[in-house]
């Protein structure tokens, strides 16, 4: 099969359907390497510290012997604890992703599109031992990923869950809308600001029907529209001649649209 | 309604229910994609700043309003995606949306089940016996395979005794010595309470629970390796208790293994338990349900599980350091008593623990 798959494809109850891209396994092997780095590195850390509690404690008589033999043992229990825990903590607080997903812009989900459940981050995470064999080849995993269509590890399988590709998108811009390159009114903010603040949901939904249907208007009616809301929105906040210098009425109704609507992407 | 009213949109060329207009013309000029994205914007974004909200607070619990006006955001925001999909086609907008709603359907449709908080008190006195005992044949096919095995070491060590040095493992190496050589050194040993003792414990804490998470998930290639695994431990019992019995060091072997031994080998009985439900799972027998949908029912079962043998495991991890290793002959019958006591009671528990009261039995007949 051989990645046949590239995207999941999800319909919703209300007939929506919608398409989330799959993780390949090549960026899988990239964000498990990273994990394991950090795995690798908590342990270490771990270890010094256990060290260092031991080394302190060593001149006190009983104390001393009860935790330098503690410090070994802890160690190895921290040392299973991390490496185990690891991927169940950070998947379940982090809505599907560690520290390898996060760099590679991956998430785990359910594989019917939904949030990860906490029962199936831990199958998930139990059933890695067995996709990692034989020793740590990831060879069951591996081959298990190349062989099925949504390319999942025996863990993704029994936990039902697939791996995707975050896509940052960013929202369609209205500057086309608008057609304007450059809004001189971003030049004062505290008067975009102004203006935002004086303008109601009502008035602001007017301005932008206007700059919207402005084709739909024949030309006499488009001037006189958009001199009555140039001269109504100069009274209600009044940016300086140098900003409005050679402006049309039409391209101050323009940027007074584009200063109420203008949003920070998401 | 008619057939013609249904199937008045769709493109059919060789019908007369064909559209009288052609449909690739349509597109585009149905909708006007800016005053679209203009009108439309405002919602989408709400819905943007809903999720951000929620994924930086995912426990926090949303208002009744701010639910509904979530849930009618996420209906909009479908049903412009529909929209701009069936009349406009414009490939960015229609990822955008679709990144939206892909992530509202997630909140919306997110198993509420999870929600329930964990109640230890309620897990360990109903839960986890109950689980246990629902999957009973398993942990009996487990402990018998386990039992086949150990018969089968005995044996092959009574009719070939040198052929012990095959069947202890190298980490084992210890166990090759002659039983009445290892009890007369042990005996005269000072106990030291914590030199060795703590890193002995998390090792076998740390084996133990590897050994129990393989069984249950090789459970999963149709439960061969799950059946190989107690074959082979079973094995390995077998030959150290054929061994220590023929020399006449029962009563040392029973008061070394029993203290732990009666809470390790249930532990990994119960991973093979687990094993035994998966590959049941795999085979779908009597079921005609799909693998996904399999496994979605055992999850909560396999975590019970692996949840009280790891429990059973920590347990037996601590007394295996500091009581079973302890070989002083006067504390024998101590240490025997105390391993009977606690196989006893986890027999009871597992067998009668969490069963409903009677009268709630009638009702629901």
């Amino acid at each position: 099969m051989l990645g046949t798959t590239t995207t999941l494809k999800v319909q919703t109850p209300e007939g929506v359907t919608f398409e989330i891209p799959l993780a390949s396994p090549f960026s899988r092997c990239l964000a498990f390497a990273i994990d394991m780095a950090v795995v690798f590195a908590l342990t270490i850390l771990l270890s010094q510290v256990i060290n260092i509690l031991s080394i302190s404690t060593s001149g006190i008589p009983v104390l001393g012997r009860v935790f330098g033999d503690f410090g070994t043992g802890a160690a190895i229990v921290l040392q299973f604890v991390v490496a185990t825990g690891y991927g169940m903590v950070t998947e379940w607080l982090w809505s599907g992703r560690t520290v390898g997903k996060r760099v590679m812009k991956l998430r785990v989900i359910d594989e019917r599109g939904l949030s990860l459940g906490l029962k199936q981050v831990v199958i998930r995470n139990l059933f890695r031992l067995l996709d990692m064999m034989p020793s740590t080849f990831y060879l069951i995993g591996g081959i298990s990923c190349m062989v099925t269509a949504r390319c999942q590890r025996l863990g993704d399988i029994a936990a039902g869950t697939l791996v995707i590709r975050e896509v940052e998108i960013t929202p369609p811009a209205l500057g086309e809308l608008i057609g304007t390159d450059r809004n001189s009114f971003a030049s004062a903010p505290h008067l975009e600001a102004r203006l935002r603040q004086r303008t109601t949901p009502g008035e602001a939904r007017i301005v932008l029907d206007a700059v919207t249907r402005r084709n739909e208007l024949d030309p006499e009616s488009r001037l006189e529209l958009f001199a009555r809301l140039a001269e109504y929105f100069r009274r209600i906040a009044e940016f300086p001649e140098e900003i409005t210098i050679g402006l049309s009425d039409e391209q101050y109704v323009r940027n007074v649209v584009e200063t109420l609507f203008r949003r920070a992407s998401v | 309604m008619s057939p013609r009213f249904v199937n008045s949109y769709l493109p059919r060329p060789h019908s007369a229910l064909a559209p009288p207009f052609p449909l690739r013309h349509t597109r585009g000029v149905i909708l006007d994609l800016d005053k679209f994205i203009a009108k439309e914007r405002f919602f989408w974004d709400e819905l943007a700043a809903l999720l951000a909200r929620q994924d930086a607070q995912p426990n926090r619990r949303q208002s009744l309003e701010e639910a509904q006006r979530f849930y009618y955001l996420y209906q909009r925001t479908s049903s412009d995606l529909v929209k701009l999909k069936t009349f406009a086609g414009e490939a960015e907008t229609t990822r955008f949306l679709e990144r939206l709603v892909a992530r509202s359907y997630s909140r919306l449709h997110e198993d509420g089940g999870e929600k329930v908080p964990f109640r230890p008190w309620q897990w360990l006195t109903r839960t986890f016996p109950a689980t246990f005992r629902r999957h009973g044949i398993a942990f009996a096919i487990s402990i018998g395979t386990f039992c086949i095995g150990a018969g089968f070491g005995a044996t092959a060590l009574k009719l070939n005794y040198d052929s012990k040095a095959d069947f202890i493992p190298p980490q084992f190496g210890h166990l090759n010595e002659k039983p009445s050589k290892r009890v007369e050194r042990e005996e005269k040993k000072d106990f030291d309470a914590f030199q060795g003792r703590h890193e002995f414990s998390a090792q076998l804490m740390t084996h133990n629970t590897k050994v129990t998470i393989m069984t249950m998930v090789t459970g999963f290639l149709w439960g061969v390796f799950t059946l190989i695994l107690l074959f082979y431990n079973g094995t390995l019992i077998g030959v150290v208790i054929y061994d220590y019995i023929a020399d006449g060091q029962g009563v040392f072997l029973s008061a070394w293994l029993l203290p732990h031994g009666s809470f390790e080998l249930p532990a990994i009985f119960m991973g093979g338990q687990a094993g035994l439900v998966i590959a049941r799972t795999m085979f779908g027998w009597g079921t005609n349900l799909r693998l996904r949908q399999r496994f979605a029912r055992i999850r909560g079962d396999l975590l019970t599980l692996i949840g009280g043998a790891g429990l059973l495991l920590i347990w037996a991890g601590i007394v295996e350091s500091f009581l079973s290793q302890y070989h002083a002959p006067q504390f024998y019958p101590w240490k025997i008593g105390f391993g009977a006591l606690q196989l006893l009671g986890l027999i009871l528990y597992l067998s009668l623990c969490g069963r409903r009261p009677a009268r709630e039995n009638t009702r629901s007949l």
